[in-house]
């Protein structure tokens, strides 16, 4: 495409209503995720804010019945249930995987394969939408009248039974429809991947051909499609048990509550899976372009990749240890969980093994992939410990298990969405960020994370249990530590915040084709910035993205 | 447009219906809420027919695309992927009924009136359920799956005449399939109003209900499926070579068919 940068001067963009609100255009659905997601990504962090503020020290100073930091103080308990079950649902079905899948799934798997668009690029947009109303019952769900005459859902983002089930209100019942509006969107998002994957990709471009990027959102797009609809059904047994008095958890009529724990932990496991394969695909572009050398053992990402997703589907009770499972479907459990830490060590020593002997350049993408391998590797050893079903007794539930997930997720998942946006950004706006801001928020983020985090190892070894407003004063030290930390990370979310705005407004236009060089080798380097509206209207030809070929 | 497209994809023109089938998804759902808490039943209702009327343009603009010749033979082999994708989430769907039921029919839990320490798993009933009477699989039930096999017959005869370019085998075909389909919810209905249990307060209901009533939604879609090919057949829209729409509703029915083989023999006849 030698005439790309002049292809963009063709274009003759539709108007604004019909390029953002009928879109059938990969691109920007992809841009919409990602604005839409980031938008629910901030409501969602704030919770986080006012939870560590609350926690900040003991006793409850801010989260009162009489109003916000009330002199004379009655704790609202529910209020703080409403923060964290609107904390959780939003991070898990509306801002990460929209992000990782919806947004950079969307944007670049096909440009990777070389499609010229989605196989399906109406359903697409139905995607989008649907993920944007179930977006808006999620945050409803937050604000209308929910339990105990309050405002709000406080069940947790898991909705066992038979809290969800008795809590009253309209609340409850928009966060189920909102997880079905999400759930659906996956599912169609994930047939149309799928779809796109199997039958556009270039010519010549065989299945272990293509970009491991593109194949962490086929493995993605296959787990959804095989959990998401069991979730479907789950939630949709809460419903009629709320709505209709069927007896599916509820004992007094035969039903059993711990069903509902493992049908919900049969999607829930794979869907941890879900939301970090996709960083998995970036991680490893990312570290092969600023390591200069190609991906160290291809082939054996991608089985990883294949091999996680597999696993995924028959280790969901690990979740659940202490509802009283025989000691051999426990041991069972146990030895395949461990299992999945092969392929997954297999993808960190291979990212390992790639930048070794490499030229390595710490550009701001480098570092988030540096941040993302350290806090997945501590996350990824504390998931083997607590594998233990032996050891879960004494961690299950506590701020062990805080740690452990936000390690994986919060700063493994998101510092593999801030590796996407840094690598990307360019490429999208057509602008480059400054490198010194990008390095700033990296080594703000990277720091505050940690120190939110690491201490609550510690609480959770210490017994604190998690989703508590309140603790004793023997924990008041790390919790002190960790609401330092989380402020400095949401400070750093705030610079990043004028970062975007700084560099869409007035970053340096970047006009090169493969501005990281040439070892970022896949056929969105091949575009202009940001590419033309219509790509590959011509089919890519093999010496375009097969630089081994010759 | 200063460049042409060189390849056989299909690019789509900018669509509305998307953006209104999610909104009216949202009115339909928001509203359902407001039903369940004995507001009105009107917003729900509302929101249920935008999304019908979705449904109606969206897919008249497919097939208008397919007798205009979009669908190229790459465009027809996504398709399929597409179909064969979407009838695989649908039988991950299932596996949540399926699992509820044999979870509680293999470990019943025992009556709490009568118990007096709780254990995690109390599973010392019986099921059926004390004071459950079942259906008697050998009557209607059996009925039904002759009446769905023989549909499922019909349809592949149509399937086979299509590729023959047999156009009255298809039409004879895909009709005796879909009245065998009616039939088949009227019998399913009439069984339903002389059931002995309830859908709520008990889990034998609850499970028979939602395994068999999500199965029969699907007959219904399946049946509406079927009967839009009998009309594009009727307009002589299928050709031996290109028939994507009526495949699809063809792998459908054989998928509905092979859930209610499970439904029969699983709920019917060995957990009564």
């Amino acid at each position: 495409m030698a005439d790309a940068a002049a292809h963009g001067a063709h274009d003759h963009r539709p108007g604004f209503f019909t390029r953002w609100f009928m879109s059938t255009n990969h691109k920007d659905i992809g841009i919409l995720y990602i604005f839409t997601a980031a938008a629910l990504g901030i409501i969602s962090v704030a919770f986080t804010m006012f939870m560590r503020l609350e926690l900040m020290d003991p006793g409850v100073q801010y989260m009162c019945m009489e109003g916000f930091a009330a002199a004379e103080c009655t704790p609202n308990g529910h209020l703080w249930n409403v923060m964290i079950t609107g904390h959780g649902v939003l991070m898990m079905f509306f801002v990460v995987i929209p992000l990782l899948f919806g947004g950079f799934g969307n944007y670049f798997m096909p440009l990777m394969i070389g499609a010229p668009d989605m196989a399906f690029p109406r359903m697409n947009n139905l995607s989008f939408w649907m993920f944007f109303a179930g977006a808006t019952l999620a945050v409803l769900s937050v604000v209308m009248p929910g339990g105990n005459g309050q405002l709000g859902a406080g069940v947790g983002w898991v909705l066992y039974a038979p809290l969800s089930t008795n809590e009253q209100g309209f609340a409850m019942d928009l966060a189920i429809f909102a997880v079905h509006l999400s759930g659906a969107s996956s599912i169609l998002g994930a047939i149309n991947m799928i779809t796109t994957f199997l039958n556009m990709r270039a010519p010549g471009m065989t299945l272990f051909k293509v970009p491991l990027f593109a194949w962490s959102i086929m493995v993605t797009a296959m787990l959804i499609l095989f959990a998401l609809p069991v979730l479907a059904g789950a939630i949709t047994m809460l419903l009629t048990d709320r709505n209709f008095g069927t007896t599916f958890f509820d004992p007094a009529g035969g039903g059993d509550p711990v069903l509902y724990q493992h049908i919900l932990w049969f999607f829930g496991h794979p869907e941890v899976y879900i939301i970090i394969v996709p960083a998995f695909g970036i991680i490893s572009h990312v570290i092969s372009t600023f390591a200069k050398k190609p991906i160290f053992g291809y082939l054996g990402m991608v089985w990883a990749m294949i091999g996680i997703g597999v696993l995924g589907f028959v280790v969901w009770a690990h979740h659940m240890y202490t509802v009283g499972m025989s000691a051999n479907a426990q041991a069972y459990f146990m030895l395949a969980t461990m299992v999945i830490a092969v392929p997954t060590g297999i993808k960190v020593f291979s990212w390992i093994a790639t930048m070794w002997g490499g030229s390595i350049e710490f550009k701001t993408p480098m570092l988030w992939a540096f941040g993302f391998l350290f806090l997945f590797t501590v996350g990824g050893v504390t998931g083997i410990i607590l594998s233990q079903a032996a050891v879960d007794r004494a961690y299950h539930d506590t701020y062990y298990v805080v740690a452990h997930f936000h390690y994986v997720m919060s700063l493994g998942a998101v510092f593999g969405i801030f590796a996407g946006i840094y690598y990307w950004f360019g490429k999208m706006s057509g602008r480059q960020y400054p490198e010194w801001a990008g390095k700033l928020h990296f080594w703000m983020m990277f720091i505050g994370a940690n120190i939110t985090f690491f201490p609550q190892h510690f609480l959770g070894r210490q017994g604190m249990p998690r989703r508590y407003i309140d603790y004793p004063e023997q924990f008041a030290l790390w919790n002190y530590v960790s609401s330092w930390g989380a402020f400095l990370s949401g400070a750093s979310l705030l610079f990043f915040l004028w970062i975007v705005w700084y560099t869409l407004t007035r970053g340096e236009k970047v006009t090169e084709p493969a501005y990281w060089g040439p070892h970022a080798e896949t056929l969105e380097w091949t575009l202009s910035n940001p590419p033309p509206e219509h790509t590959f209207e011509t089919l890519p030809t093999r010496d375009m993205w097969d630089k081994q070929h010759h | 447009m200063a460049h042409e497209k060189n390849h056989d994809y299909h690019i789509i023109a900018p669509s509305i219906w998307p953006f209104l089938g999610a909104m009216s998804a949202f009115v339909m759902l928001f509203g359902a809420v407001l039903w369940f808490h004995d507001y009105t039943p009107l917003i729900a209702v509302v929101g249920l027919l935008g999304v019908l009327y979705v449904m109606y343009g969206w897919w008249s603009e497919v097939v208008a695309e397919s007798q205009a010749g979009d669908h190229t033979p790459v465009v027809s082999i996504g398709l399929r992927y597409g179909v064969i994708m979407f009838i695989a989430s649908e039988v991950a769907f299932f596996s949540a009924w399926f699992w509820s039921f044999f979870k509680h029919a293999i470990y019943p839990m025992a009556d709490v009136a009568t118990k007096t320490t709780a254990t995690a798993y109390g599973a010392d009933g019986v099921w059926p359920p004390v004071g459950i009477e079942t259906f008697d699989p050998w009557h209607l039930p059996l009925i039904n799956t002759l009446i769905l096999l023989c549909s499922g017959c019909a349809a592949t005869w149509a399937h086979h005449a299509v590729q023959e370019g047999d156009r009255d085998g298809l039409k004879w075909g895909l009709l005796i399939a879909v009245l065998l389909g009616v039939l088949f919810t009227v019998t399913q209905a009439y069984e339903y109003s002389h059931a002995a249990f309830g859908f709520a307060g008990n889990i034998y209901g609850a499970n028979f209900y939602m395994a068999t009533g999500f199965h029969g939604f699907h007959v219904i879609v399946g049946t509406i499926f079927l009967a839009v090919c009998y009309i594009r057949a009727l307009k002589g829209h299928f050709t031996p070579e290109k028939h994507i729409g009526f495949e699809a509703a063809v792998w459908y029915w054989h998928f509905v068919d092979v859930v209610w083989l499970f439904l029969f023999m699983a709920v019917y006849i060995w957990g009564a």
